[in-house]
């Protein structure tokens, strides 16, 4: 739905490839261009001018690079501006000289308050403390047994509380002495979800705060969230004193503007992502990647990391090798699609690459998992020979395979054109663009 | 308002619900337009710019505000429009008409039960929005079964059976992990041996974006239609208030997959916004069915364009330019 802006401002600069300065009138089309990709990702409009005025003072006059035409230029300010603005470095957790550390997660109701949590446990005890969770939710239907499953799950404990146990400033104190006793150094208090406006449930959560002394109040966000962030998260912000900020549901194809709007009316950092419903979905915040998704130019950094991990090195340089010198079979093409079943779900992987040039097309590509179980099924039908040249599969030979590997003669004619038109893309992006990018991994999608 | 068995009374106590219910976006859109044309004569670049910047802050989005200001500015070059003052009444008609526009009655249902299928993203309000479905169904006199096809997220099952316990409801449903169109098809019989009047199905939170989850709403939907070939006779987007400009994006892909015919805007209470369902009506045509302005099992109210606006517009507070 979304126009990319690098897309926008390429137009914008269409014809003033070669001029050496981006002067005042070319830089304000491009502004307006921003301003709208901004306000499009749910970017306050407050946050938004004070954005472009910054972006303006530093744009202009300023020596196009000789390496960069004007629009790359401009994003480039745009993105270091975004990226200043959402805080210049990864922020870490704290913790108490005197465990166990109290961290207090609140939030608007929806959310994403108890999955956070979970999901912050887990986080928690992967990185060699132990965490003990306890619900204080005692409004919602059902919220308490909802993080007792999650935690059933984890295999983490949970305070239940108990028997006649039901205030919420009851339950706290009772989960902090029971960390205490069994040695847990951090407790996770989950917190009733509530409007801001609130002024009952306000009242609690301060309560809360000064019993507790909780070393981080982290404010969990929607990454949908529209205009309305800064409200709710100054509304928090000015009764509480978050600490720090969880934006989850950014698997999803929110731009995440929201994150730049609680940033900077609160001045804190976002301290994590929510990117899936499992459990270990809680990425580290990355100012830099967030920037790059505002912008809808796709969280390539991220990708890269989880190509490398799932990818190994050895055998990517063999097939770069093999890709530049034509030399790609079906056999590797059925390897690659192995790996990058390794990667996660594809969706995923393909909504955080940039929707540009060829990647584009890629968009709307539905990725059905079961196709590559057909797909590495088909290859597998066929003989050495076959997979090591295409071209002599002629007729008899497709009905032969389609019936080696339960699919129809059609499937096959399809694989071989997806093949060939792999063949033809992987050739582009072995060189092009993202050979720059992605140069040390050298990564060839299907 | 019209159900999907015919026209029902409406409380008249529900104005003043809504006008309640909508003080937040009153005190977020309304008066801050009236403060913007507060002692203004002439429509000027910088009084444009204020409208534009209040209703973005709307989340009405960029393309509908820039039809919005479109339409004053044509009205001042032609000189029809020359006075600030007018300028209230023009936004106010604009966004009736808007959603005026995509208000389609639901198609009636000759032959019960009525299949309400409830579907959106993650924390929206689904489970909630169906404990204040089934109260308003049976103050509408008609029997109601929950059908508890969330079988994913952790005690979702729960948070129903609980609902259905309040609102005195039966409450169809499996283990967690079931399949939900299995929870469904016996959820959908059961309601037609029983003849019953509604069944609604509460359905696991879904991000538009996950081709999986969004295939099984389909799967859900054919399988209603195996029961009762008319079925699901509405299907309910619900939406967050707060949402920003993804709501369009959510409208529309799941209107795509599960053909949503109505939509259900919660949380309306918390939050100035909303603004994004003028956005869904204008380019999707989707009707807004009802809102939600509170957490008891009362506060869901039918949604009426005209009534809507009016106490947007007219509530206590905004006299002052009235």
């Amino acid at each position: 739905m979304f126009d990319n802006l690098s897309d926008k401002l390429q137009r914008v600069f269409k014809n003033l490839r070669g001029e050496g300065r981006l002067s005042a009138e070319n830089m304000e089309t491009a502004l307006r261009e921003i301003r709208v990709a901004l306000l499009e990702a749910d970017v306050n409009f407050r946050v938004v001018k004070q954005l472009i005025e910054a972006i303006k003072v530093k744009a202009m006059g300023e020596e196009v690079l000789a390496a960069l035409s004007p629009s790359q230029q401009v994003i480039k300010i745009v993105k270091e501006e975004l990226t200043k603005m959402l805080g210049s470095h990864e922020s870490k957790l704290r913790f108490s000289n005197d465990p166990p550390t109290v961290m207090l997660i609140v939030g608007l109701q929806g959310s994403g308050k108890t999955t956070s949590t979970g999901k912050l446990a887990r986080w928690l005890s992967k990185n060699g403390h132990s965490p003990l969770m306890v619900s204080v939710d005692v409004y919602r239907p059902a919220a308490r047994d909802q993080l007792r499953i999650v935690a059933r799950d984890l295999k983490l404990p949970v305070y239940e509380g108990a028997p006649g146990e039901t205030q919420p400033i009851d339950l706290a104190r009772s989960a902090r002495r029971e960390a205490a006793q069994s040695g847990r150094d951090v407790v996770l208090v989950d917190t009733a979800g509530r409007l801001h406006i609130d002024a009952a449930l306000m009242t609690e959560l301060g309560q809360l705060k000064e019993l507790l002394s909780p070393v981080e109040i982290l404010f969990v966000a929607d990454a949908m969230t529209g205009q309305d962030a800064v409200k709710s998260a100054e509304e928090f912000h000015k009764q509480l004193g978050i600490t720090g900020v969880i934006l989850t549901k950014m698997d999803g194809d929110a731009r995440g503007g929201a994150a730049l709007s609680i940033r900077s009316v609160t001045g804190q950092p976002l301290k994590f992502v929510g990117v899936g419903e499992k459990s270990d979905a809680l990425e580290p915040f990355y100012p830099e990647r967030v920037a790059s998704r505002i912008l809808g130019m796709g969280d390539i950094l991220s990708f890269i990391e989880k190509a490398e991990e799932a990818i190994d090195r050895k055998q990517a340089a063999e097939m770069q090798r093999k890709l530049i010198e034509n030399e790609f079979t079906l056999e590797d093409f059925r390897d690659q699609l192995k790996q990058l079943r390794k990667l996660g779900p594809l969706e995923s992987m393909l909504s955080m690459m940039p929707q540009v040039g060829i990647m584009k097309d890629l968009k709307n590509v539905k990725v059905d998992e079961k196709e590559i179980t057909r797909v590495v099924a088909i290859i597998d039908s066929m003989t050495p020979r076959e997979r090591d040249n295409h071209m002599i599969i002629n007729g008899a030979r497709r009905r032969r395979i389609a019936k080696g590997s339960g699919t129809s003669v059609q499937d096959v004619n399809q694989l071989l054109k997806q093949y060939t038109q792999a063949r033809k893309m992987m050739k582009t992006f072995s060189g092009g663009f993202m050979g720059k990018k992605l140069g040390k991994l050298k990564l060839p999608l299907f | 308002m019209q159900t999907l068995f015919g026209s029902v009374e409406q409380e008249p106590s529900l104005l003043e619900r809504l006008k309640r219910g909508v003080q937040k976006t009153r005190s977020g859109l309304v008066s801050k337009l009236e403060d913007a044309l507060a002692g203004r004569k002439e429509i000027d670049a910088d009084l444009l710019d204020e409208l534009e910047a209040t209703l973005i802050g709307a989340d009405i989005g960029v393309a509908t505000v820039n039809e919005i200001l479109e339409r004053i500015r044509q009205r001042v070059d032609r000189k029809l429009t020359g006075d600030a003052a007018e300028i209230r009444g023009l936004i106010r008609e604009h966004l009736l008409e808007i959603l005026q526009a995509s208000d389609l009655p639901p198609a009636l249902v000759d032959e019960p039960p009525a299949v309400v299928m409830v579907i959106g993203v993650n924390g929206s309000g689904k489970t909630t929005t169906i404990g204040k479905l089934a109260r308003r169904y049976h103050n509408e006199g008609r029997s109601v079964l929950l059908c508890a096809a969330d079988t994913f997220r952790a005690a979702a099952i729960e948070q129903l059976e609980i609902w259905g316990e309040r609102t005195k409801t039966e409450v169809i449903s499996q283990s967690p992990g079931s399949d939900p169109s299995a929870v469904l098809f016996n959820a959908v019989q059961a309601a037609r041996a029983r003849k019953m009047d509604y069944v609604i199905i509460d359905t696991a939170g879904r991000l538009q974006t996950k081709t999986n989850l969004m295939a099984e709403l389909e799967k859900m939907r054919r399988t209603a239609a195996k029961v009762i070939p008319s079925a699901p006779h509405e299907v309910l987007l619900v939406l967050d208030a707060v949402t920003g400009q993804n709501g369009l994006e959510q409208a529309r892909r799941f209107t795509e997959t599960a053909g949503v015919t109505g939509i259900v805007l919660t949380k309306l209470d918390g939050t100035a916004k909303g603004g994004v369902v003028v956005a869904i009506a204008r380019e999707l045509n989707l009707p807004i069915r009802y809102v939600g302005v509170g957490e008891q099992a009362d506060d869901l109210i039918p949604f009426d364009p005209e009534k809507f606006i009016a106490s947007l517009f007219e509530g206590p507070g905004s006299e002052k330019s009235a």
